[in-house]
């Protein structure tokens, strides 16, 4: 059944139209993964608007592939220039920025490559056997178990996403306030618009993306004064074929990898710890964990894997639930709604062609995107060349363009800038902006559902803890709300000094990880 | 850093109130089919104020001493930042391209110090470029001024 499904969709993502999309995605994802202040959220939301006009599946499979690509690029400026484009390449850096100093760039980027491709690769194998089944289980849920999802997909943001806990909820509430702006549809009331017309159509999650995202992103990337003194790399046929070679010697590597990237990468916010999370654990089994940091090539392995097979899973949620994982898959999440989509799990029964589809072109997609990637480095590594004086310019009047197409109006581009400052002040002071955006692209359909559940009990809260499944889910979601006060005090149970606010994603990480179940 | 801190919880209990008060004035408690307007965003302001005062009172005792932008990179946001709400004034004025050609001209010339004839090429070829992907390509119609008036767009 479900192969057939699969053969269904392979005939779509394979078609000369979708694999020329994949291609192009790919392409201009590695360059906006590349890019400073452009990742793979933004570069998606610059594009939605041009996808308007497409047919849906065609419009994801350029989408996804462009993700793919965005995740990529990541990895080739964290080896050759010490720039984590995202922050779960951060881990990427530790031993791929020494080997590419070493000379060694070209194994570096081979073996990024190489497990980004495994650990993608494991996602989607994963995805295409469970999505039906979770698909199937979640038909029966009913808006409370619907809001008990997205409760527990915001706590934990909270519980598992490191930094400050207070400042995650401050942003996620930041993001549902911001969704309640303008007409409700339900009772047609104005709501927060305080008689100001522009207020009434209330805030677009792509502009806020835009803004957030890339004009934030701008800022602080000028402010830091990077400059990209970046080492070169050459690759070819000879050095990959090489790296190759000695790459399955850490089968053990690409295997907890995947594990835990899929584990930690169908919750909100996965990528990160989880890209931490596998570079530690390869360190702690590995014979010579001295050397990791200075250059061992498992210590670009472990975290790519994780990364992408964490990129991979946060679909999973998104095709089955209609909740995103993570950032860019909410901005495809609400791509699906403006082509006229209702995501969650009746796209299954509905649109079997979009769903097999875009499974599919996950598979080809990451087959083309590393054969690209692998002959089209130097191209690639030659775009952080260009000078700040032309890309700060270019890339803003490609934001702009980007947040003015999405409704024709030039508030957009207002809300775009202001968004932008916004942006840069959140991430200075370390509110995460993942969880705002989110809450900005899921808040409508919480709210729904939150209405819907009242409505069925009357009022009473208890609707989420009686009924079995929105009961369990509501539980380990109240867990992850409660998880940032009781880790003090299991601290102090066991004697451990205890701390409060861990700051910084690998303090908040490991703070995240201690407590949770492996 | 704890100046900035406190500032910012103080504009988000600002707006949490401003929330609160349009949500009392649509009502919070149970209408005649579920819940009122303003029941969600209630809720929602409450907690964002209880939040905000946690973090106020956590970077009060915390007395972070760092500055909240170094000394000489305020110069160089506003280098980025000032320019570009420029751009988007001259947007509304003259329309998209012929903003962004003077944007990215100034930019090139002012900041980067390029030779003049660079700077014409790329000013005029990427908005030109620009024009050709959205407006004719994709019919993605952009903000356009007496330019492309006058060329008949």
């Amino acid at each position: 059944m479900g192969f057939e499904n699969l053969l269904l969709g392979f005939q779509v993502a394979l078609g000369p139209h979708n694999i020329g999309l994949a291609v192009i995605g790919i392409a201009l994802g590695t360059i906006i993964g590349v890019l400073p202040g452009l990742g793979g959220a933004n570069g998606v939301a610059i594009l939605l608007p041009l996808t308007f006009s497409m047919p849906p599946t065609s419009a994801i499979i350029l989408l996804t592939s462009l993700y793919w690509g965005a995740l990529f690029g990541g990895a080739i400026t964290s080896i050759l220039f010490n720039i984590p484009g995202e922050p779960w390449s951060v881990a990427t850096t530790f031993d791929g920025f020494p080997m590419a100093r070493r000379g060694e760039g070209g194994q570096a980027l081979t073996a990024a490559f190489t497990s980004s491709f495994v650990g993608a690769l494991f996602s989607v194998v994963l995805i295409t056997l469970f999505a039906p089944l979770l698909a199937e289980v979640a038909l029966r849920f009913g808006p409370p178990e619907f809001f008990a999802i997205q409760l527990l997909t915001f706590s934990s943001f909270i519980g598992l996403g490191g930094g400050n806990p207070m400042k995650s909820l401050v942003s996620i509430l930041i993001g549902f306030i911001l969704a309640a702006v303008g007409l409700d549809i339900v009772t047609g009331q104005l709501r927060m618009t305080f008689g100001i017309a522009e207020l009434m159509k209330g805030f677009d999650f792509i502009v806020a993306v835009i803004g957030l995202f890339g004009i934030g992103e701008i800022l602080l990337t000028m402010e830091e004064g990077l400059a990209f003194k970046g080492t070169a790399a050459r690759i070819n046929p000879r050095v990959v074929w090489e790296t190759w070679k000695t790459l399955p010697r850490y089968w053990r590597t690409f295997l907890r990898g995947s594990f835990i990237g899929f584990w930690m990468g169908f919750k909100p916010g996965g990528a990160t710890p989880a890209s931490f999370m596998s570079y530690a654990f390869a360190k702690r089994f590995s014979r010579r964990p001295e050397r990791f940091g200075q250059g061992e090539i498992e210590g670009v392995v472990a975290p790519e894997t994780a990364a992408h097979a964490a990129g991979g899973a946060s679909l999973l949620p998104m095709i089955t639930l209609g909740i995103p994982g993570s950032p860019t898959a909410a901005v495809m999440l609400g791509g699906l709604i403006i082509w006229g989509l209702q995501p969650g799990p009746m796209l299954f029964k509905e649109k079997p062609d979009f769903v097999w589809g875009l499974i599919a072109s996950m598979y080809t997609g990451n087959v083309i995107g590393v054969l690209m990637v692998l002959t089209c480095v130097p191209l690639f590594a030659a775009i952080l060349r260009i000078p700040f004086a032309i890309l700060t310019p270019a890339i803003v009047v490609v934001c702009a363009v980007g947040a003015y197409s999405v409704h024709n109006s030039m508030v957009d581009v207002w809300y775009m800038l202001l968004f932008g400052v916004v942006g840069y002040v959140f991430k200075k002071l370390d509110y995460p902006l993942a969880p705002l955006v989110l809450a900005l692209v899921l808040g409508d359909l919480a709210e729904n559902a939150l209405r819907q559940s009242l409505i069925m009990s009357h009022g009473s809260l208890s609707i989420f803890f009686t009924r079995p499944i929105s009961g369990a889910i509501s539980l380990v979601a109240i867990f992850f709300f409660l998880l940032p006060i009781l880790t003090p005090w299991w601290r102090r149970l066991r004697g451990e000094p205890a701390r409060l606010g861990a700051p910084g994603e690998i303090g908040g990480f490991q703070h995240g990880a201690d407590e949770h179940p492996r | 850093m704890r100046a900035a801190d406190l500032t910012t919880a103080a504009i988000l209990i600002a707006g949490g109130l401003l929330v609160l008060w349009d949500s009392l004035r649509l009502g919070i408690g149970w209408g005649t089919d579920g819940p009122k307007s303003g029941f969600f965003p209630f809720w929602l302001a409450l907690l964002t104020i209880i939040a905000c005062v946690g973090i106020a009172v956590q970077a009060w005792r915390q007395a972070d001493r760092r500055p909240f932008i170094p000394r000489g990179a305020v110069r160089v946001v506003l280098t980025v930042l000032v320019p570009a709400i420029g751009f988007v004034v001259l947007v509304q004025a003259v329309g998209l391209y012929v903003a962004a050609a003077a944007y990215i001209g100034t930019y090139m010339r002012w900041i980067g110090r390029y030779a003049w004839p660079i700077v014409a090429v790329i000013a005029i070829g990427f908005p030109l470029a620009t024009f050709l992907v959205f407006e004719v390509w994709f019919l993605v119609p952009m903000p356009k001024g007496p330019l492309e008036a006058w060329l008949g767009y």
